[in-house]
């Protein structure tokens, strides 16, 4: 195996990234589909939008609207916003720490691939007899009484893709704890390693409520169990109660990692040190921590009782304390640096004041009686809007910007990402500031269309062609995109010319062993602090020798594909299709012998030999680590 | 195993103190264990000697909690050096569960 890179046919290719175990190749397969759904999910937001945009509008049926409205949240949360963050986490956190793969490349590669049959799968509800319609929420009683396979889609869909992001979270969990560099403690990691951090903690405690209750589901609609069946002696309340202890650290493992990504933002452009970063890591896991406590807040109007709904009420505005934390670090962080305000800088400008709204309307509705109020109106839509896109969108945009050269070695155009920004800041408010207004008037959320004369016409309108603004800023990035790609102008290690964590000592992108030599970390902030003593290169903590690598492999695929076979089955069968149960039986069959094959296939991976990493070494002069 | 590893040289002294530190190990591990088939029987006692449930099952589960943690501590070395991330993860684990069920328990079934 030469580490030389081979000019390659675009069927290698394919095979290549089909193959592929390596941590940056896997997060570029997560930027597509994460991006491809995001797409998609974006068209579903406007085709909404159109609806809604003047009084009895007819475009769409009301049926169909349901299923658009589900099919953009659930698409959002789950198939574009957590893989395109897990797709930085792949491919920045193991260069941030100084390791040269994650901990268990298969399983990381196992977990794309489930992510993405499981989307695929869930999308394909569009083409056989209709999409879920029940809310991404999904409630019991609503979504067991949906009829065809629409929910079937979406539990299946969903269980199948929530494995994989479960095996993520336990991956970059067991990289973070056993594979840091030499004096990377845990003091010494950047915030997005932190945060990655607590988000796959996260992850892992979120997603088994999940997986149960859907589970359950399954069982419900599928399998004639009764555990949401009112009538059969279930209980419905128990749904909502498992997709919320799963749900409210959701949003948390959506946010933190974009604060990750936003602080090492600050920290670049403002050129010093992340204020106060300690209290930053402890707020970091104190939200993490808090996240668990609060899930009832999406249920005072259930009929907790006034006792527990003054507990959540409570435990709920206290998770504003430590994010009250992170905002000043930030601006302290800024304060008195030398700002540059390069495109991802603008962006993180622009989200303190953004995401800050949705907190602020976070705490309003925290305040349980209050809430009785808001609940189920638009201005819950605008709230998770303005902290999800104000917040995650808003760095997965900047992260974009800001980390493209780490991953695909050119720099996107700065001029086009500013118009970019101005064109979906601006968007983004337009959409989403007066929805609190609409909601406070009374305008319920998820209605298919809504009466003239009632004060909510121009809200509506205003709505829309923000949500237009918007597109058009999506569209632009796109075009940056090609435009980048086609010029193809490669830049060197540390692009931004301010970086400070060991990513940015690196090639661009990166070689595929990551470090020749493991780096000795000597503080906070490493690749700076060598910057500081005048030097280019890190300091290496080990002499140049063989790197042990695995070997690519197609059984992760395989695996998936099995499941998403084994998923057509389980639901046609209530049909009593008399094939539905072969398939099932065949897709499990090809997932368990792919398991097989591969738990008694020995394959113990390959060496990188010292000579080869010597000769790449005068290739590139000067570009080592 | 990592943690059986000498951080020195000399092969007698590790030797040594690795003889030490296992009889020391035995001897907890048989305390424990007798403990253990000692609270099996008060279990079982308790309830063959028909006490009324309200004093029966909390005393049967707080025995069990108690040779859990000893399941964990003394025969899994829990408590030993370079397990504390898979602890503090557990421990975190437990009280989500925990956190689960007294809610399910007070205002869902209650
Ligand atoms: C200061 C922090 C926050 C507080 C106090 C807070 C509070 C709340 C409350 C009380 C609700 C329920 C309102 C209702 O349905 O009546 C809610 C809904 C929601 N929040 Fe937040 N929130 C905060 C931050 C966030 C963040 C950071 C995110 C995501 C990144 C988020 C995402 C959501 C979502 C998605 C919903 C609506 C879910 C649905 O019903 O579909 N929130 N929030
Ligand atoms: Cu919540």
């Amino acid at each position: 195996m030469s580490t030389i890179a081979q000019k390659r046919g675009f069927a290698s290719t394919i095979w290549d990234y089909l193959t592929t175990v390596d941590h940056k190749k896997i997060a570029i397969l997560y930027l597509i589909a994460g991006g491809f759904f995001f797409l998609l999910g974006g068209i579903e937001a406007m085709l909404i939008r159109i609806q809604l945009a003047v009084p009895n509008n007819d475009f769409v049926s009301a049926g169909f609207y349901n299923e658009l409205l589900t099919m953009h949240g659930t698409t959002m949360i789950f198939l574009a916003a957590m893989p395109l963050l897990l797709g930085f986490m792949n491919a920045i956190m193991p260069l941030q720490i100084g390791a040269r793969d994650v901990a268990f490349p298969f399983i990381n590669a196992l977990g794309f691939w489930l992510f993405f049959f499981g989307g695929v799968f869930l999308n394909l509800s569009w083409f056989l007899g209709g999409a879920p319609d029940a809310g991404w929420t999904s409630y019991a009683s609503l979504s067991l009484a949906s009829e065809g396979h629409g929910i079937d889609f979406y539990a299946l869909g969903l269980q199948i893709s929530g494995f994989g992001t479960l095996m993520g979270g336990i991956n970059f969990l067991v990289t973070i704890i056993n594979m840091r560099a030499p004096g990377m403690t845990y003091m010494r990691m950047p915030l997005f390693t932190w945060t990655t951090f607590v988000a796959s903690a996260l992850i892992l405690f979120a997603f088994p409520p999940l997986t149960a209750s859907i589970f359950m589901l399954t069982f419900d609609r599928m399998f004639g169990a009764n555990f949401f069946n009112v009538a059969a002696g279930g209980n419905t309340i128990i749904w909502e109660h498992f997709f919320w202890i799963f749900g409210h650290p959701e949003v948390y493992i959506l946010i933190l990692p974009a604060f990750g990504i936003f602080s090492e933002i600050f920290a670049t452009f403002s050129r010093k040190r992340l204020f106060g970063y300690s209290s930053m890591v402890f707020a970091t896991v104190l939200i993490g921590f808090l996240g668990f406590m609060v899930w009832a807040h999406h249920m005072f109007t259930v009929g907790l009782g006034p006792v527990a709904n003054a507990i959540f009420a409570v435990a709920t505005m206290a998770i504003a304390v430590p994010t009250g934390i992170k905002i000043f670090n930030w601006l302290l962080t800024i304060w008195g640096g030398s700002i540059k305000f390069t495109v991802p800088m603008i962006y993180a400008v622009a989200f303190i004041p953004s995401f800050v709204m949705g907190g602020v309307t976070g705490v309003m509705q925290a305040a349980a009686p209050a809430d009785y109020q808001y609940h189920d109106s638009y201005f819950i839509v605008a709230h998770f809007h303005y902290v999800i896109v104000g917040g995650v969108v808003l760095a997965l945009l900047a992260g974009t910007h800001f980390y493209w050269p780490k991953m695909f070695g050119t720099m996107l155009s700065e001029k086009i990402g500013k118009f970019t920004f101005f064109f979906f800041f601006v968007g983004f408010h337009l959409t989403f500031f007066v929805q609190h207004f609409l909601g406070l008037m009374g305008m319920p959320r998820r209605v298919w269309t809504f009466l003239p004369g009632q004060g909510l016409d121009t809200g509506n309108l205003v709505s829309s062609v923000g949500a237009a603004f918007m597109a058009i800023g999506v569209v632009s990035l796109l075009v940056n995109i090609v435009i980048t790609t086609m010029k193809n102008e490669r830049v060197g290690n540390d692009p931004w010319g301010d970086g400070r964590t060991l990513e940015w000592a690196l090639p661009s992108p990166a070689p595929f062993y990551n470090f020749k030599q493991l780096p000795l970390v000597r503080g906070l902030d490493a690749y700076w602090l060598e910057k500081m003593e005048g030097k280019d290169t890190l300091t290496p903590a080990e002499p140049i020798g063989d790197i042990h690598m695995p070997n690519p492999s197609f059984v992760p695929v395989v695996i998936s594909f099995g499941l998403f076979v084994a998923a057509f089955g389980a639901m046609y069968q209530v049909d009593d299709k008399p094939w539905a149960i072969p398939v099932l039986i065949i897709g499990l069959a090809i997932t368990f012998g792919a398991m097989l094959y591969r738990s008694i296939k020995d394959d113990h991976g390959f060496h990188i030999h010292k000579e080869d990493l010597m000769e790449d070494d005068d290739d590139n002069k000067g570009v080592k680590a | 195993m990592v943690n059986n590893q000498s951080n020195t040289n000399n092969p007698r002294l590790d030797y040594e103190y690795r003889r030490r530190k296992n009889a020391e190990g035995m001897r907890i591990q048989v305390a424990t264990f007798t403990l253990m088939i000692f609270f099996t029987v008060i279990s079982f006692a308790a309830v063959a000697a028909g006490f009324s449930k309200w004093f029966v099952i909390p005393v049967i589960l707080l025995l069990a909690v108690i040779q859990v943690g000893f399941q964990l501590y003394y025969f899994m070395h829990m408590g030993e050096k370079g397990h504390e991330a898979p602890s503090m993860f557990m421990w975190s684990g437990i009280g989500v569960a925990f956190l689960t069920i007294l809610a399910f328990v007070t205002i869902i079934w209650w």
